[in-house]
């Protein structure tokens, strides 16, 4: 299935969780939160929260700015 | 001297110098700068991720003790922030957002309506906010209304160095303020923080007068000094402006 990766549209295989889409990324690491489809999942319900088909997924992370 | 803390819901400093970090050559010098500033809160932005792995910006915080303060710079809607403020509290376990929705590129000036909308739910949420707003006394009581926990009003556009353009309308907001006032953006050197400090600010935010400064670690050290200079006056009482000389030596 294809998910809007960060905007990017990427292939997962069929139920993928968010965990399992942070792992295949490299983007697993302290400091990051992700939203799928506008809404928050929280770190601790990462390994249970399978992503549907054609989500959008922003993974975001602080850096340095204002 | 003893002074009273800078108390914004649950957070609080000695320090009355919040700084940014956007805009340093690179964490060596922001380190040296954020050091020689003595601030205790610093702000920093929610961007995507990438592969790269994080900018550093987070471990080197956490080394100086420094407390974070996310934006959300760059959303332009309230949807968009209160997204963002979900996003940064969840990333870095901290209640404390600074409430920016930026209008436009090229002026960068906040949008009130978005910011207020965006207010008004962050804190339904929870969130302790620190709003940014144009120098607008009325927009600033409203935001109050709206739960924030401190209102920013700018001195000029982000990253101008411009100065406090209305200076009685920032009086004007801290007069009748019920919560702390931060004067944030348009800052482009120590006087203006002291200005800022001298017309009632209870702290000020700035970011590009140090970091792109020449050598960014002595304008920090400025900035600090202008800050505590500014406050002392203000509390201290300054004399009335006359038109003719008052003699201070006495007379023959």
């Amino acid at each position: 299935m294809e998910i809007k990766l960060n905007g990017t549209w990427t292939e997962f295989p069929d139920g993928a969780t968010v965990a399992d889409v942070l792992d295949a990324s490299g983007w697993q690491r302290p400091g990051i939160a992700v939203a799928v489809d506008g809404v928050v999942v929280r770190r601790s319900d990462w390994p249970a929260t399978a992503v549907p088909k054609g989500a959008g997924v922003d993974v975001l992370t602080a850096v340095q700015g204002g | 001297m003893d002074e009273e803390p800078l108390v914004i819901g649950a957070f609080k400093a000695q320090s009355r110098l919040i700084i940014g970090t956007g805009g340093a050559a690179n964490l060596a010098v922001l380190e040296r700068a954020l050091v020689a500033s003595g601030t205790e809160l610093t702000t920093v932005a929610m961007r995507r991720a990438d592969a790269e792995g994080g900018s550093g910006v987070l471990e080197l915080l956490s080394r100086l003790g420094i407390e974070l303060l996310p934006n959300t710079a760059g959303c332009r809607t309230a949807a968009e922030a209160v997204l963002t403020a979900q996003l940064a509290r969840e990333a870095l376990g901290t209640d404390l957002i600074k409430l920016e929705v930026h209008a436009d590129d090229r002026t960068l000036l906040p949008d009130p309506i978005e910011t207020l909308d965006a207010a008004e739910r962050l804190a339904a949420d929870g969130f302790t906010v620190f709003a940014y707003t144009n120098d607008d006394p009325v927009l600033a009581l409203r935001l109050e209304e709206a739960g924030c926990a401190a209102v920013m009003p700018l001195g000029a556009p982000i990253g101008t160095g411009l100065g406090i353009r209305n200076p009685h309308n920032i009086e004007l907001i801290v007069s009748r303020a019920g919560v702390p006032v931060i004067l944030d953006a348009g800052i482009g050197t120590a006087s203006d923080a002291t200005l800022a400090m001298e017309l009632g600010c209870d702290a000020v935010l700035l970011s590009t007068a140090v970091t792109r400064a020449t050598d960014p670690e002595r304008m920090a050290a400025a900035m600090r000094s202008a800050v505590v200079a500014g406050h002392l006056a203000r509390s201290a009482g300054r004399v009335p402006q006359r038109f003719w000389a008052q003699a201070s030596s006495p007379p023959r």
